[in-house]
C-alpha cells in the first residue's frame, strides 16, 4: 500500500517536473527541475525492483549529466528577449512539427501489442534469492561479453571525439614541463654551508634589493564618478 | 517488486518525507508569518553603489565542458565495475578477462588524453 502510494507520488512529481523543464523561462531552472525529475525516476525504478538502475541513475545522471547540461546552458549565452522575439513568426511551424510528431507517436502506440510473456517477465525482474545488482553481474560479463566490449569501445570513441572536438592548443601560455625541469643541469648547485656562519664565508654576497618601482596608478574601469570610498565590489 | 527490497528502503522514504515536511514548513511559515512587501529592487543584483556592468551569465570556457565529458565517461566505467565486483567469485576467468579488456580499452583512451594534454590546465 505504501509502495502504491509512493508510486503515485513519484510519478506525479516526475510529470510535474518534466512539464516545468519544458515550460520554465530560465534554462538553469529547467536543469534543476530535470535533476528533480531524475531523482523521481530513480524512485520509480526502485519501486519496479531495478535497484542497480536506480542508483546508477542517481550517480551518472544527477552527478554527471546534469552538470554537463548546466555547463551547456551556461555556454549557450542566450539573450532571452532575443529568444522570444520570433515566437509569433515561428509558432505555426512549431505547431505543425509538434503535430506530426504527435501523430507518429499515436500511430506507434496504437499498433502496440504486448508479447505473451510480458506479464510474467515484468513480475520477476530478478532471480529469487540474489540482488538485482548480482543478477546483472552474473550475465553482463560472460553471456553478453561482446556487448560489454562494444560499450567499452563506444566510451573510447566518445572520449576521443570529445578531445578532438574541444581541445585546441593555445599559444603563448606557460606550462610546466616536469621532465625538463628535473633534467636541467648547471643551474642548481648544492653547497655545504658550515653551521652558524652564513653564506658570506663561502664568498657568496647577497645582492642588495633593487629600488622598488613606483606603484602604478591603478585605472578604474570607468564609473569613477559613482565610486564612493574604498569599498570595491 | 520484492517486498524485502522495498522494506530496506523504507527508512529512506521516511527521511524524504521528513525533509519535504521541514522544507514545506519553512517556506510556508515564511509566506504566512512574515510581512510581504514585494519590490522589483529587491530582486535586482546588488553591486555597491553602481549599476551592474553586464549579465551575470557568462560564456564558459569550453575546457570545463571537456572535463565534464571525460568525467562522465570514467563515471560510466566505474558504474560497470560495481556488479562485476559483487559477482567476481561466480563469473570466473571469462568475466575477469572481459573486464580487464574493457579497462584496457579505456586505459588506451586515458593514455591518449593524457598525452594530448587534455588533462592539463594551462
Amino acid at each position: 500500500m505504501i509502495a502504491g502510494l509512493a508510486f503515485y507520488v513519484f510519478a506525479a512529481i516526475l510529470i510535474a517536473c518534466a512539464t516545468m523543464v519544458v515550460t520554465s523561462r530560465n534554462p538553469v531552472h529547467s536543469v534543476l527541475y530535470l535533476i528533480l525529475a531524475f531523482f523521481n525516476a530513480a524512485g520509480l525504478f526502485l519501486l519496479a525492483g531495478a535497484e542497480f538502475l536506480a542508483m546508477i541513475l542517481v550517480i551518472v545522471y544527477v552527478g554527471a549529466v546534469a552538470v554537463l547540461f548546466l555547463f551547456v546552458v551556461m555556454m549557450l549565452d542566450i539573450d532571452f528577449t532575443k529568444l522570444r522575439e520570433g515566437f509569433q513568426r515561428y509558432a505555426p511551424f512549431g505547431a505543425i512539427i509538434g503535430g506530426i510528431l504527435f501523430l507518429e507517436l499515436v500511430m506507434v502506440l496504437g499498433s502496440w501489442r504486448f508479447s505473451g510473456d510480458a506479464a510474467e517477465l515484468r513480475l520477476s525482474p530478478a532471480p529469487a534469492g540474489i540482488t538485482n545488482t548480482e543478477a546483472l553481474g552474473r550475465i553482463l560479463y560472460t553471456d553478453y561479453v561482446f556487448l560489454f566490449q562494444i560499450a567499452g569501445l563506444i566510451l573510447l570513441v566518445a572520449m576521443m571525439g570529445a578531445i578532438v572536438l574541444t581541445l585546441r592548443e593555445r599559444t603563448g601560455t606557460k606550462r610546466q614541463s616536469i621532465p625538463d625541469q628535473l633534467a636541467r643541469e648547471g643551474k642548481v648547485e648544492v653547497l655545504n654551508i658550515p653551521g652558524g656562519q652564513g653564506i658570506r664565508s663561502l664568498g657568496i654576497l647577497r645582492r642588495l634589493p633593487k629600488a622598488e618601482p613606483a606603484p602604478k596608478k591603478v585605472a578604474h574601469h570607468g564609473h569613477d564618478d559613482d565610486h564612493h570610498g574604498g569599498g570595491h565590489h | 517488486m520484492s517486498a524485502s527490497l522495498l522494506g530496506e528502503y523504507f527508512p529512506i522514504l521516511v527521511f524524504i518525507g521528513i525533509a519535504a515536511g521541514i522544507a514545506i514548513a519553512m517556506v510556508a511559515g515564511a509566506l504566512l508569518l512574515a510581512r510581504q512587501k514585494p519590490d522589483a529592487e529587491k530582486l535586482s543584483t546588488y553591486e555597491c553603489g553602481f549599476e551592474p556592468f553586464e549579465d551575470t551569465r557568462h560564456r564558459f570556457d569550453v575546457r570545463f565542458y571537456l572535463v565534464a565529458i571525460l568525467f562522465i565517461i570514467f563515471d560510466l566505467e566505474v558504474a560497470f565495475l560495481f556488479p562485476w565486483a559483487i559477482t567476481l567469485g561466480d563469473i570466473g576467468w571469462l568475466g575477469f578477462g572481459s573486464m580487464m579488456a574493457f579497462l584496457g580499452v579505456l586505459t588506451v583512451g586515458f593514455i591518449y588524453e593524457w598525452r594530448k594534454g587534455a588533462l592539463d590546465w594551462e
